[in-house]
């Protein structure tokens, strides 16, 4: 089969199926609905226009998140996400140990899934983002590289240090929430996180 | 190793990013390891919380039926169609240009055909049918010297049934030619030369035998001569006496 014959049936069978999940992410990215549905219509777009420039046989996942990033970032709302970077964004942390009671366990035993929202909502885009295609979209490593350009060691310091803001962010929270916590709970945040 | 080292490589180890050898030796040190075991644990339900949480927001169908159509409109197809449509369009162009033309030849064809007839039945009407009155071959192809700008041979036909009744001058299309006049039984048959060069493309060399207005007729090229045989005649005597021409001509 000629690369013109697959070109439009095939752009159709391997980008509707990540339509959801891109919608899910560009949403995330945005914060807002109609931003959301404007970002993932220019994907598709911009994408059924570059079809012709992607290697077949290469990761096609990756390169529509890859458009979908792009897009968003050159998009006001993006670049007003990206406009305070921190300096050590791409140092190594190193993670300190946790014990048995921390906020993860806290957050299983209430369920507090709307709290991990918003949480998830106040970090920025670069930790967001990470975070939603490695725990979300279950996407590799190097998928994650691929998409979002930058090295395998980068990913994974990055992505050690959105779990790590995370998790301090989740502790705030629980220090500043209306709920009590146990004083074992307090006890395991305090040490571990 | 100590825990410290297992811990801050816990994250990769729970994506399942190291290679198998070592995965191994992560699944044996958090089996023997209840800190890091709980550890594991905690970060694991973390990422599942991440997971549950992160997978939240849902497009509408009218959403991604307005997406579905904006790549349904596919730039390169339109472009084929837009090929495919200016393809027919050439083909059915040709196409009328080829049946024009083939229907012009063949009208010419058919005209040509039905002058030799004309010619034939006018010869045959006439009180004078012949200029040259013989039935010796030798006397009538000398009377065309001088006449026409060419020069051919008559068979012999001794042990036929054909006779040479004489010839006369003609003309098809302002060209010269000889008209020799055949009886076969009560039959006359006219025979037509002329020369090949000047009526070239009139006639139709793939059915060389053709019958026009009940005449049998045949023609051929020879020598650079057109022959043309044309009578009410049997075609089957048409054939023979076209037959014994050809054999004089290539003799």
């Amino acid at each position: 089969m000629s690369r013109t014959d697959i070109q439009s049936d095939s752009f159709e069978d391997l980008a509707m199926p990540l339509f959801d999940q891109l919608y899910n992410f560009a949403h995330w990215l945005t914060r807002n609905r109609d931003e959301a549905e404007d970002l993932v219509q220019e994907t598709y777009v911009k994408a059924l226009r570059g079809f012709s420039s992607f290697q077949l046989g290469t990761n096609f996942r990756a390169w529509m998140y890859r458009i979908l990033r792009n897009t968003f970032l050159t998009s006001r709302t993006g670049l007003k996400a990206t406009m305070t970077v921190p300096l050590d964004l791409e140092q190594d942390g190193t993670d300190l140990p946790v014990d048995s009671v921390t906020p993860e366990t806290i957050f299983i035993e209430r369920s507090n899934t709307q709290l991990m929202r918003s949480t998830i909502d106040e970090l920025p885009v670069y930790y967001r983002e990470i975070l939603l295609l490695c725990d979300v979209e279950e996407m590799s490593y190097q998928e994650i590289s691929e998409t979002l350009s930058i090295p395998i060691g980068t990913v994974m310091s990055r992505l050690s240090r959105a779990r790590r803001t995370l998790r301090e962010r989740l502790r705030l929270q629980f220090q500043e929430g209306p709920r009590p916590l146990s004083a074992a709970v307090a006890s395991g945040i305090n040490y571990g996180l | 190793m100590d825990c410290d080292s297992w811990t801050a490589k816990l994250d990769t180890y729970l994506d399942g990013e190291f290679p198998s050898e070592e995965m191994r030796a992560f699944d044996a040190h958090v089996h023997s390891c209840s800190s890091c075991a709980a550890d594991s644990l905690a970060r694991l339900q973390m990422k599942r919380s991440v997971q549950a949480a992160g997978r939240r927001f849902t497009p509408t169908s009218n959403f991604r039926q307005r997406v579905e159509r904006s790549i349904a409109i596919k730039p390169r197809s339109s472009f084929g169609v837009r090929w495919m449509f200016a393809a027919a369009l050439s083909i059915l162009v040709v196409a009328s240009l080829l049946a024009t033309y083939l229907g012009v030849q063949r009208s010419r064809r058919g005209q040509v055909y039905g002058e030799i007839a004309d010619l034939h039945v006018a010869a045959l009407a006439s009180s004078s049918r012949v200029d040259v009155v013989s039935s010796d071959r030798h006397t009538v192809k000398p009377w065309f010297q001088g006449k026409i700008p060419f020069a051919f041979d008559l068979p012999e036909l001794q042990n036929s049934e054909f006779s040479l009744l004489g010839g006369r001058m003609t003309y098809l299309d302002q060209t010269p030619g000889a008209h020799l006049i055949y009886a076969v039984r009560k039959h006359e048959i006219s025979v037509f030369i002329f020369q090949e060069a000047t009526l070239r493309g009139k006639w139709d060399e793939r059915s060389p035998v053709t019958r026009e207005l009940s005449f049998s007729m045949e023609t051929w090229s020879q020598g650079g001569l057109r022959y043309c045989v044309v009578g009410d005649a049997a075609a089957t005597d048409i054939n023979s006496l076209a037959e014994l021409l050809k054999s004089a001509s290539s003799s």
